[in-house]
This record gives structure tokens, sequence and C-alpha cells, in this order.
């Protein structure tokens, strides 16, 4: 068993190393990331818990992640190109379970993106459901729960 | 102040007469200052928004006694709301004391509307219940005279629509010719009401009527919705190849058409015996395993997917394929949308399930298509700065019209005809009455 402090620094060295490649837009290794089981939740109602019977944002499973960076590393999405550039900032990154097949936490995320010009700012809780592996991690689930979810958004053509 | 002149009327008409000479109705064109000039959007939500029936919600949202949402014609907040008697009311989301707000949910239930300033209390129906230290209103005030004010509201298939004029035709004869339309959409309920599964929420910076263009524009789907039709397998992306097809796009009168993309998506209780498609035979499979008849399972795969036509009602709502698309002027370079995700009520979970996936594949802000949309709208009102004046075609197809078995004026599926359809209306309403 790892001491918690221990745990925290891998966790949290993993989701910096996920939000490194979604900055540069490192799609496919991003898809390594994840167990085959795993979903990708964007959801529109911060109260939801069922999310397969809600109305989500985004609810991937690994083929609609592949479908969703085919489409971003396709060139024929016009809002795709216009997304040039996003920087993301995690931190209060916090173990919330910590057991030997599956570890659950939870951070706060601000990203930013440059848009015709102007900033767009995206605050963010993400919950992580991580399963241990050799190497690291793999994701089961990640739940980003956007600050505005339930306002009204500009339209997204990246991944958070 | 001289009663011959009036001169704020008369400044407000100039306003109105010059939006309405910016439609050129022969020549199927409009001047690129109607998405752009500040002065021309404060006539629009007089003239327009406060001046006709505007979509504010569907029943089912508001389906139990106390359930309320809220929503704007125009600028102004309103809430609808159903009473204890299971009526439904639209009311200004503004308290009669001091003028603030009395609800700001965006949905939920109550019992009744507190304000939260002086703490007025309304009932459900709006009627003023009670006073914080009445005595120093007696004689002053009579309750009954200060209810929250109430809108005319009428519905039509669950659609609820409002207006703050009385004197104007009934919303039925308002939708006219759409009617048959809406009869029609409501069929993807699959044999169950048509019911609000959820919302998805937008803005984007660029005037609402580039997005009330949009819903009837086929033209543009293959061209800056590649990326999505990539997405799609073969057969799916053989059905959205619509633009040599059969279908058309009709003027049905008061702003109002329908454009027919996938004719064979018409009436979804037809061809129920034609082969389950292979993207959807795992939802045919697992209703099939919960009990489900081969018919009851023709009919749900064959709605789930939506119609194939968007129905554009002016000025504010659209009947889109599978969704419910609305928007709302907040400036004249910003307008908010809502694409509410429709399913069956009491249908099988599986079938509201795979709706909601659809819905997210293609709309919303994370969506395969609505994102590429919103770059395209952006970039018009870019455009519309460009230069000191110039012309929007929607004249494409203006050479190729005919006449439908309803009587109406209908042209190729990738016209501009219902956009033509919709300024007309516009052009009349900003005139008002005044000669064009």
């Amino acid at each position: 068993m790892k001491k918690p402090t221990e745990l925290l620094n891998d966790v949290t060295a993993f989701i910096w190393q996920e939000a490194d490649l979604l900055d540069h837009k490192a799609y496919q290794s991003w898809l390594d990331l994840w167990t085959d089981s795993g979903l990708y939740i964007v959801p529109s109602e911060l109260e939801a818990e069922d999310y397969e019977n809600s109305l989500n944002l985004a609810l991937d499973d690994a083929a609609m992640r592949r479908m969703r960076v085919a489409r971003l590393e396709s060139g024929e999405s016009v809002s795709a190109k216009a997304a040039i550039k996003t920087v993301r900032m995690v931190s209060r990154v916090r173990v919330l379970e910590g057991g030997e097949n599956l570890v659950i936490a939870r951070c706060a995320q601000t990203l930013n993106e440059m848009r015709h010009g102007k900033l767009v700012t995206y605050p963010a809780d993400i919950e992580y459901q991580l399963r241990p592996v050799a190497d690291g991690f793999r994701i089961e689930r990640k739940v980003v729960r956007l600050l505005h979810a339930e306002s009204f958004l500009r339209t997204v053509s990246f991944i958070f | 102040m001289s009663d011959l002149i009036d001169i704020e009327n008369v400044d407000a008409q100039s306003i109105g007469k010059r939006a309405a000479d910016m439609v050129d109705d022969e020549k199927g064109r409009v001047k690129k200052a109607l998405y752009s000039d500040p002065a021309i959007f404060e006539e629009e939500l007089d003239k327009v928004f406060n001046n006709t029936w505007v979509f504010v919600g569907h029943e089912s949202e508001v389906a139990e006694a106390g359930a309320y949402k809220t929503a704007f014609i125009g600028r102004q907040p309103v809430i609808l709301v159903r009473d204890r008697k299971r009526n439904l009311h639209v009311l200004l989301n503004r308290c009669r004391h001091r003028g603030a707000t009395v609800c700001e949910g965006r949905k939920g239930k109550t019992k009744s509307f507190t304000c939260p300033y002086h703490g007025w209390g309304y009932a459900l129906d709006g009627e003023l219940r009670s006073l914080p230290k009445a005595e120093e209103y007696d004689g002053v005030i009579d309750k009954s005279e200060l209810p929250l004010e109430r809108l005319r509201s009428e519905s039509y298939a669950g659609m609820v629509f409002a207006t703050f004029r009385d004197d104007i035709e009934p919303l039925a004869d308002f939708l006219g010719g759409a009617k048959k339309w809406i009869d029609l959409f409501m069929k993807q309920g699959g044999g169950y009401p048509v019911k609000v599964l959820g919302e998805h929420r937008f803005n984007f910076p660029g005037n609402w009527k580039i997005q009330l263009e949009n819903t009837t524009d086929a033209y543009h789907f293959p061209i800056i919705h590649k990326s999505f039709i990539s997405s799609l397998d073969e057969a799916t992306a053989d059905i959205f190849d619509f633009l040599d097809g059969e279908g058309f796009v009709e003027d049905l009168g008061n702003g109002h058409s329908v454009m027919v993309m996938i004719p064979e998506l018409t009436d979804l209780e037809d061809n129920l015996e034609e082969p389950i498609p292979a993207r959807f035979q795992g939802l045919a499979d697992e209703l099939k395993a919960e009990g489900h008849s081969d018919e009851e399972v023709r009919r749900l795969v064959r709605a789930v997917h939506g119609t194939g036509f968007n129905l554009n009602l002016f000025p504010n709502v659209s009947c889109s394929m599978a969704f419910f698309r609305v928007l709302r002027p907040v400036s004249v370079g910003e307008t908010e949308i809502q694409h509410v995700a429709l399913g069956g009520e009491g249908a099988p979970v599986a079938f509201n399930r795979k709706r909601m996936r659809l819905h997210e594949h293609f709309q919303g802000p994370m969506g395969f298509g609505t994102p590429d949309d919103g770059e395209a709208w952006e970039r018009v009102q870019k455009g519309a700065m460009a230069g000191t004046d110039g012309w929007i075609l929607v004249n494409r197809g203006q050479n190729n019209l005919h006449r439908t078995p309803d009587g109406n004026v209908a042209g190729a599926v990738c016209s501009e005809t219902g956009m033509r359809g919709a300024y007309r209306q516009y052009k009349k309403m900003m005139a008002d009455g005044e000669e064009i």
C-alpha cells in the first residue's frame, strides 16, 4: 500500500500528464490513457448522477472518443481549426478513495482558450476514477462539471 | 407636448420602415445592416418579439401542478407555470412592488412565488396573496389589482406560445399551414407523447436572424458539417446526402417554412415494414429482449432518429428533425440558443437513452455539428462589418419554384425559400402598416 502523499503525487502527476497531452493536442496519446470501458462525461446538469439516462454535453465511450479525436484531427472541422490553443491549469487535487483496484480523485481546472482574439475561460470541477496499472493509471471515468454547464456556453472544439 | 406630432413615434416608425426597406423581396436579398444596426435591433424587440406569438416551452417541462420554468420573450423574463388546477400561465417575472424578479430558478417546482426583496407572495396563477406589514397598505392598494402580469398564452400539440398582444389572431391561425407539420413532428415519440429530456444551451456572437436562416438552410450541410458526416457509417452518411434528392422547402406563410431533407422520413408511422438500419440493430435487439412486440420495436426504431424535416416557426423556434431549437435575441450581436432534446413520455428507457446519445452526437456546444455552425455564424456577423453597405443573398432557387398540393410556394431542398418567407414576415412586421 502506498503512503497517502505518494499516491497523491502519482495521481497528480498522471492528471498533469493528461492535461499536457490535451493542451498540446496529442490526442492519440490521450486515447491510450483510457480503459476500454472508460467513459468521458461532461454533464449538462450539475446535479446529474445517472449520466446514461441524462442528456449530457458529452458522454463518450471508447468509440465516441475515437470519433471525437478523428473529427478534431481531420482538418474538416472549421471550428476545430479556429481553436488554436488552450492552456489549462489543474490544481486542488485530492484523493477521495485510494483502493487497490480503483482510485477516485477530484481536482479543479481552469481552461483558457484564445478564440478569434478573445480569451474564453472555463472553470470546472473534475472527478476521476482511475485504474492502477503497472506504469501508472488508466482512466475508467472522467466527469467534467463545468461551472457554467447549466448556463450558456460558447461552442467547444477541443477536449476538456 | 404637441398632440399633432408624436415625435417619439415618428422616430420609431422610421427605423421600422428603414429595416423593412432593407428586405428586397423581389430580388431575394437583405441588407447586412439588419445584422449589425443596434437601433434596428431595439425596434425588432418591439415590432417582432413583443408583437407576435413567441414559443416559451413545452407542456412536458411543466407536467405537474407547481412545476415552472423560466423563459424570455425577447428581452423580457417570463415564467411558464402550471397551477394547482393544472392550468398553464405565462407570467411576467417581475414583482409589482419594486420590480425584482420573483423566480430565478431555471426550472423546478414551487407552491408560490415570493419576491426576495420585501416578501410579496404570489400564487401560481399570479394572484398577489400576501404582503408583510399589510396595514401600511390599508386604503392604499388593492391586492386584486396587483397580480404578476399575465400574458395571453395558447398551446398547440404541447408547444406553448405566449404574446403581449390580446388583439392578434389565435395561435392556431398564426401557425396555419405549419400545424400539419407539427403533427407529423410529434410522431417521433414512437407511439408515446413527446416529452422534453433535457437541453443544451450555448450562445454565439451574432445576430438572431443568422440562426433563424440556418434552420432552413440545407445548402450548408455537406460543407460545414463534413466532419460530422465523416463520423457516420456509410448508410447513414448516404441518408444525409440529400441535396440532390427529392426534398423541398415550402413557404407555409406567416414566416413559417418547412425544409424536407429526407422525404422518406416525413411520416414516421409509414413504412414500418422496412428493414431495421444496421446502426439501430442494437436498440432493436434490446427492445425485443425487453419483450416489446415486433411492431412496437419497428415503430420505435423508425422514430428514434426523428423526422426528415426542419420546421421553422417565426420568430424563435424550430422543430428541427429530432429537437426544438429555440433562439433568444440578447443584443444586436449576441444570441442565445437552446437545443431541446425530446423523447417519449413512458417510452422504453433504451429508446430515450438512444435519442439522447444521438442528440449529443450532433447538437450542443460539444456536439460534432453545432460548433461548426457556430463558427460560420460568428464569421457572418464579423463579415457584416465589412464595407459600408452590402447585401446578403437569399435568392437561391428563386428560378425554380412550384406550387405544392397545399397551394404554397416551394423550391428545391437547398433553395432559400424558407429564408425569403421569414424575411417577408419580418418586413411586414417591421413596416407595421407603413407603406413599403
